[in-house]
């Protein structure tokens, strides 16, 4: 019996993992948490920053409601879940400030606004609420590593073509600093992450053409 | 979930219990990882005070560039250099949020409610005497009170730097004072005309001689505030009195030497 669990486990455990990577992507598909996604993408490094908080915020948040999901009294269970994402979030944030200073401050409320990232929240109502530990544990992770391809890839974009460089490294030495490199002013400013998460979201549909919505 | 779970004492109780929890977690974290942010918040004080400054380079030690910049204080109203009996745990802001250690400002221009009676500032030191002046400067933009640093030559009137350490206006619009390359403008611009009167001003367009700074674009209110702010820390109100009597051709005594 024990042994028939771990196998069913492992092959489930993979699936929650990566399903939310590209077939079930929480910003591509489910189009949420795209206000910090927007936010914090003009450079690598927060975006790096911003996928581990969240990422971290998601699992564990995923994993406590899961754990007492059969004591929360359904008419306060929202408020629980905000109670617990609130309270992880500010550790984090906490956490941050003590060992990442700058780039908390670069980040400022973004890390905050965690508490109403959409994933979070819905991950917890829709998975967490339902599911064993482990696997809400899991959840939360591969939500994360979802939230966080997407946000990487719009990164790597925006600094590398709005500043020409990567983590800050030059790679395309801009006009200004005596290169040939013509900085896009536009990618450095929040709109254009809309434009390339819709090309994203169009590229990934091209793919995997299920995901298009019928037309009703 | 069992239908017990709806009764008003399990509701109840889930409720308190939970907060509880997650009170002590919160409240621990944050007394934990107190010290280390505080130093931080300091480090990175210092580090924005170079920054003024031009003194700053990455990478480099910032205690150690430290070393030739001494920390003083300034009666605001009589403009003198003054001592302090908890010089090193004296916060300029928590003083101003104390009334026996604040005053409101006859004119505030800048919106910042009290301000402090003594001011925190730091003089760089060099052999022949000060170099340069670094300011603490705040004043109310469009969503935030904007702190910063503003580092002026021994000379009183040319603008060497200035850096903002926490401002929370419009990021990408209001939250470009905070941009090195606008920041850049600041330099080398006079605050003051050959008869002594302050003449630092924000322009709309572009910059025409060495009074004049291009203003952010886009940030109408922002750019009202900065001047503002520039116009009240610089006046009678602020350091006016101070600039006025400080000798920079002399070395300044240690505060106890």
């Amino acid at each position: 019996m024990a042994e028939n669990n771990a196998t069913f486990d492992k092959q489930e455990a993979k699936k929650v993992l990566f399903r939310p990577v590209f077939d079930n992507n929480p910003i591509a598909l489910q189009v949420l948490g795209v206000c910090s996604a927007l936010a914090v993408t003009s450079k690598l490094e927060t975006a790096l920053v911003m996928c581990l908080a969240l990422t971290i915020v998601t699992a564990f948040s995923n994993l406590l409601i899961s754990l007492i999901r059969s004591q929360i009294p359904s008419s306060i269970r929202i408020i629980v879940q905000m109670t617990i994402i609130a309270s992880l979030v500010i550790i984090v944030d906490q956490l941050l400030k003590a060992y990442a200073f700058e780039t908390a401050k670069q980040m400022s409320v973004f890390v905050g606004l965690i508490i109403t990232n959409c994933i979070v929240m819905g991950r917890a109502e829709a998975y967490a609420m339902k599911n064993p530990p482990i696997m809400s544990f899991i959840d939360g992770i591969g939500n994360g590593l979802g939230y966080s391809a997407i946000l990487i890839a719009v990164a790597v974009i925006r600094e590398l073509f709005g500043s020409g460089s990567i983590l800050g490294y030059t790679i395309l030495t801009p006009i200004k600093d005596g290169g040939w490199y013509q900085t896009n002013g536009l990618l450095l400013l929040p709109p254009s992450a809309f434009f390339i998460i819709g090309l994203i979201i169009w590229a990934i549909r091209t793919w995997k053409p299920e995901q298009v919505e019928d037309n009703k | 979930m069992s239908a017990s779970n709806e009764s008003f004492f399990k509701t109840v109780l889930i409720a308190v219990s939970l907060c509880l929890v997650c009170s002590v977690l919160v409240t621990s974290s944050a007394v934990i990882l107190k010290d280390k942010q505080k130093s931080n918040a300091l480090l990175d004080k210092k580090r924005n005070v170079l920054i003024a400054a031009n003194l700053y380079k990455e990478g480099i030690d910032i205690e150690q560039a430290f070393a030739s910049i001494d920390q003083q204080f300034v009666d605001l109203k009589s403009g003198q250099l003054v001592e302090l009996e908890n010089a090193v745990s004296y916060d300029q802001r928590k003083a101003a949020k104390n009334i026996e250690t604040s005053h409101k400002p006859q004119k505030d221009i800048a919106r910042i409610g009290r301000q402090a009676n003594i001011a925190s500032i730091y003089l760089v030191k060099g052999e022949q005497g000060i170099e340069s002046i670094i300011l603490p400067v705040h004043g109310k933009g469009l969503f935030s009170t904007m702190y910063g640093f503003l580092a002026i030559k021994s000379d009183k009137k040319t603008v060497i730097g200035l850096k903002f350490y926490e401002q929370g206006e419009t990021p990408g619009l209001g939250g470009e004072v905070e941009n090195p390359k606008w920041l850049a403008l600041w330099q080398d611009k006079q605050l003051f005309d050959d008869k002594g009167n302050l003449a630092l001003e924000l322009v709309k367009g572009s910059a025409q001689n060495q009074y004049q700074i291009d203003a952010l674009s886009g940030a109408t209110m922002t750019t009202r505030g900065l001047q503002n702010m520039i116009d009240f820390w610089l006046g009678e109100e602020g350091f006016g009195p101070f600039l006025s009597q400080l000798q920079t051709n002399q070395l300044v005594k240690k505060a106890g030497a």
